[in-house]
C-alpha cells in the first residue's frame, strides 16, 4: 500500500467515525465541505482534465434540482426516479452547449462566456416559470426527519452527511479511474495544446464532449442532494453566476487538474469562510460585507502566491506523489 | 401599443445604450490590449457611482463635475492595478487571471457595502425631470447629456490611440507583444496606460450613469455581466463594436421591458449573446482570428 493510499484510508475512516463525536453544527459543516467537495470534483473533469472553463456549473446544478424537486413536488415522485431525469436532462443541456460550442470553435475565453449566458439565461427563465414557483421559490415538503426513508431521500442529517459521503467517495473513485484511463489521457493531451493532439489523430471534439457529458452528470446529481438537503429552490440563488464561482473556487484553491485539489480546496474554504465569521464576531465586528472582504483578501493571496493551488506543494512536502 | 410609445422607448433605449457601450468600451480596450477580461468591471463601475454620489452629497458638485476627479482617480487606480497585481497574471492561464479578478471584484462589492450599506443611493439635481420635444417624443435632459458624455468620451479614446505616439504605441503591443519588447517598448507601462484609460471609461459612464438609476452594491456584478455581453456582441477589442453593443443591448433591454415584463429583460440580451457567440463569435464588428 502506498502512502497515499494510507492516508486516504485513513481520512475515509476519519469521515466515517466523524458523526461518533460531531455535534449538529460541525455535521453541518461537515455536509456542506463535502458537498462542495463533490461539486468541485465534477466541474474539475471539465476543466482540470479537459482544459474546458465552465463559468456556469450552477446551470446543471439547477436544473438537476428542479427536475427531481419538481418531480416530487407536482406528482409525489421520489428522488430516484428524478435522479435519473436530472441527470437525463443536465446531460442533453451539456451536450448541446457543447456540441454548439465545439462546433463553432468557440474555445478559452469565449467557451466560458457562453457557459455564463446559458446559466443567467436559464436563471432569468425559471424566474417567470411560476409552474416550478417562479422567484418566490420552490418548497419541498418535510414529511419527517427521524428515521431514514431512502425511497424517498428522508431522513436526520446523518442520512444526507453519509449520502454526500459516499456521493465525495464515488466521484473521487471514477476521477481516478478516468485519469488513467484513454480518455484521461487524451483529455490532458487535449488540455496541454489542442491542436498537437488534433494532429495525433485524436478526435478532439469527440473527446470534449465526453467530459462535458461526464461533467454534467455528475453536477446533476449534487444538484438533486440541493434539493432534498434544503428543500427549497430559488432561482436567484441556485443559478446565479456567485454559486458557479462557489463551485469553482474548490478546486481552483486546491489545485485544478488534481484529484485530492477539490476536496482540499472545498474544506480550507469552507472553514475559512466559518472562521472568518467566528473570528469577527468574537472581536465584535460585525458590518455586513467585512466578513467578504477577508475571504476576498485570502483569495487573492493564495491565487497570487500559489498559482497551482494548495494541493501540489503539501503533495510534494509529504511525498504523496 | 401606440408607435410613438415605442419610438420613446427606442430613443430612451439607445441613449442608455451609448452609456453601456462606453463602459464596455474600457472591458474591450483593456482586453484587447492585455488580454486579461476584466471580471471586476461592473464592480469598478459602481465604485465610481458611489464616488459621484459622495462628492455630490458633500460638496454639491453635479455628476458631470464629478467626471474629472473620479476619472483621475480611476486612472491612478487602473495603471496600480495592472502594474502591481495583474500583470504577474498576464501568462498564467485563464481560470487564474479569472479568480484573480473574482477576488478583487469580491473586495470591491463588500467594501462598498461595509461602508455605504446595502440601501440605494443617488443624486438629485434639476435637469434630471427636465425634458426635451422633439415631435412626439420626449428625450430625457439627464440621459440626453449622458449619452453626449459617452460619445465625446469614446470619440476622445479613438483619437488619443489613432494619432498619439502612446497610442500606436500601446496598438503596437497588442498587435504583436514580442515585437512590441523587441523594439524596445516599455510594455509593462503601456499596458497599465491601457488599464488607466479602461478605468477612465467607466469612471464616466460611472458618474453619468448615477443620473439615470440608484446605485446599490449588488449593481456590480450585473453590470460585470452586462459589460460582457456587450462586448461579445460587439466584438471583444473592437472599439466601435463595444458602442454599437451598447446600443443595441440598450435598445433590447427597453423594448424587452416593454414588450415583455421588466424582470424579462435580461433574457434578451443574453438570447442576443448566445446567437452572436454561435453564428459570429468573433461578434459584430469584430475581426476573425
Amino acid at each position: 500500500m502506498s502512502k497515499a493510499s494510507a492516508a486516504l484510508a485513513l481520512l475515509a475512516a476519519l469521515l466515517i467515525a466523524l458523526p461518533a463525536f460531531a455535534g449538529n453544527y460541525a455535521l453541518s459543516v461537515a455536509t456542506l465541505i463535502l458537498y462542495f467537495a463533490y461539486t468541485g470534483q465534477a466541474w474539475n473533469v471539465m476543466m482540470g482534465f479537459a482544459g474546458q472553463l465552465s463559468l456556469g456549473h450552477a446551470l446543471y446544478v439547477g436544473v438537476g434540482a428542479y427536475a427531481a424537486g419538481g418531480l416530487f413536488f407536482h406528482y409525489g415522485i421520489g428522488p430516484w426516479a428524478g435522479l435519473g431525469l436530472a441527470i437525463a436532462l443536465c446531460m442533453a443541456l451539456g451536450l448541446f452547449i457543447g456540441f454548439l460550442a465545439f462546433r463553432f470553435r468557440i474555445s478559452g475565453v469565449y467557451f466560458a462566456l457562453l457557459t455564463i449566458a446559458f446559466a443567467e439565461f436559464t436563471r432569468i427563465g425559471f424566474d417567470h416559470l411560476d409552474w416550478l414557483g417562479g422567484p418566490g421559490g420552490m418548497f419541498l415538503k418535510v414529511a419527517q426527519r427521524d428515521s431514514w426513508d431512502l425511497a424517498n431521500f428522508r431522513g436526520p442529517p446523518l442520512m444526507y452527511y453519509y449520502a454526500i459521503l459516499f456521493l465525495c467517495g464515488a466521484a473521487l473513485a471514477l476521477c481516478n479511474l478516468l485519469l488513467k484511463s484513454k480518455a484521461g489521457y487524451y483529455w490532458q493531451a487535449i488540455r496541454e495544446n489542442e491542436e498537437a493532439a488534433q494532429a495525433l489523430g485524436i478526435n478532439t471534439f469527440r473527446w470534449k464532449m465526453l467530459a462535458v457529458a461526464i461533467s454534467s452528470a455528475m453536477t446533476a446529481v449534487s444538484g438533486v442532494f440541493f434539493a432534498f438537503y434544503y428543500n427549497n429552490l430559488f432561482p436567484e440563488q441556485i443559478f446565479h453566476i456567485s454559486r458557479s464561482i462557489e463551485i469553482i473556487l474548490g478546486p481552483v484553491i486546491g489545485g485544478v487538474g488534481t484529484l485530492f485539489g477539490p476536496i482540499l480546496g472545498a474544506a480550507v474554504l469552507t472553514l475559512l469562510s466559518d472562521g472568518i465569521t467566528d473570528g469577527l464576531a468574537a472581536l465584535g465586528w460585525e458590518i455586513p460585507g467585512i466578513k467578504q472582504v477577508f475571504y476576498g483578501v485570502v483569495l487573492l493571496a493564495v491565487v497570487m502566491y500559489l498559482p497551482n493551488g494548495i494541493w501540489p506543494p503539501l503533495a510534494r512536502l509529504f511525498r504523496l506523489k | 401599443m401606440s408607435f410613438d410609445l415605442v419610438a420613446n422607448v427606442v430613443v430612451a433605449g439607445v441613449l442608455t445604450g451609448l452609456l453601456y457601450g462606453l463602459m464596455a468600451l474600457g472591458l474591450s480596450v483593456i482586453f484587447g490590449v492585455v488580454r486579461v477580461v476584466n471580471f471586476a468591471h461592473g464592480e469598478m463601475m459602481t465604485v465610481a457611482m458611489y464616488a459621484a454620489t459622495v462628492l455630490f452629497a458633500e460638496l454639491g458638485l453635479d455628476p458631470f463635475v464629478c467626471v474629472l476627479p473620479v476619472a483621475a482617480a480611476f486612472f491612478v487606480f487602473g495603471y496600480v492595478l495592472q502594474r502591481g497585481l495583474i500583470n504577474p497574471f498576464i501568462t498564467r492561464p485563464e481560470h487564474s487571471q479569472f479568480m484573480l479578478l473574482v477576488a478583487v471584484a469580491i473586495v470591491l462589492v463588500n467594501a462598498l457595502l461595509m461602508v455605504f450599506g446595502p440601501s440605494a443611493r443617488n443624486v438629485q439635481v434639476d435637469y434630471q425631470l427636465e425634458s426635451f420635444e422633439i415631435g412626439k417624443i420626449l428625450v430625457d435632459k439627464a440621459r440626453l447629456y449622458a449619452a453626449g458624455a459617452a460619445i465625446a468620451s469614446a470619440v476622445g479614446l479613438f483619437m488619443f490611440f489613432k494619432k498619439t505616439k502612446t497610442g500606436k504605441a500601446i496598438r503596437a503591443c497588442a498587435d504583436n507583444h514580442l515585437g512590441a519588447l523587441v523594439v524596445g517598448l516599455d510594455v509593462k507601462h503601456l499596458y497599465a496606460l491601457t488599464f488607466g484609460l479602461g478605468a477612465v471609461c467607466v469612471a464616466v459612464a460611472g458618474c453619468a450613469m448615477v443620473l439615470l438609476v440608484d446605485v446599490t452594491p449588488p449593481l456590480g456584478p450585473a453590470y460585470t455581466l452586462l459589460a460582457f455581453v456587450i462586448v461579445i456582441v460587439g466584438g471583444l477589442g473592437s472599439m466601435p463594436g463595444a458602442l454599437l453593443g451598447g446600443v443595441l443591448i440598450g435598445v433590447s433591454e427597453a423594448l424587452g421591458g416593454l414588450l415583455v415584463a421588466p424582470s424579462a429583460k435580461g433574457m434578451f440580451s443574453f438570447g442576443l449573446l448566445i446567437l452572436v457567440l454561435l453564428f459570429r463569435p468573433q461578434g459584430l464588428l469584430g475581426k476573425k482570428t
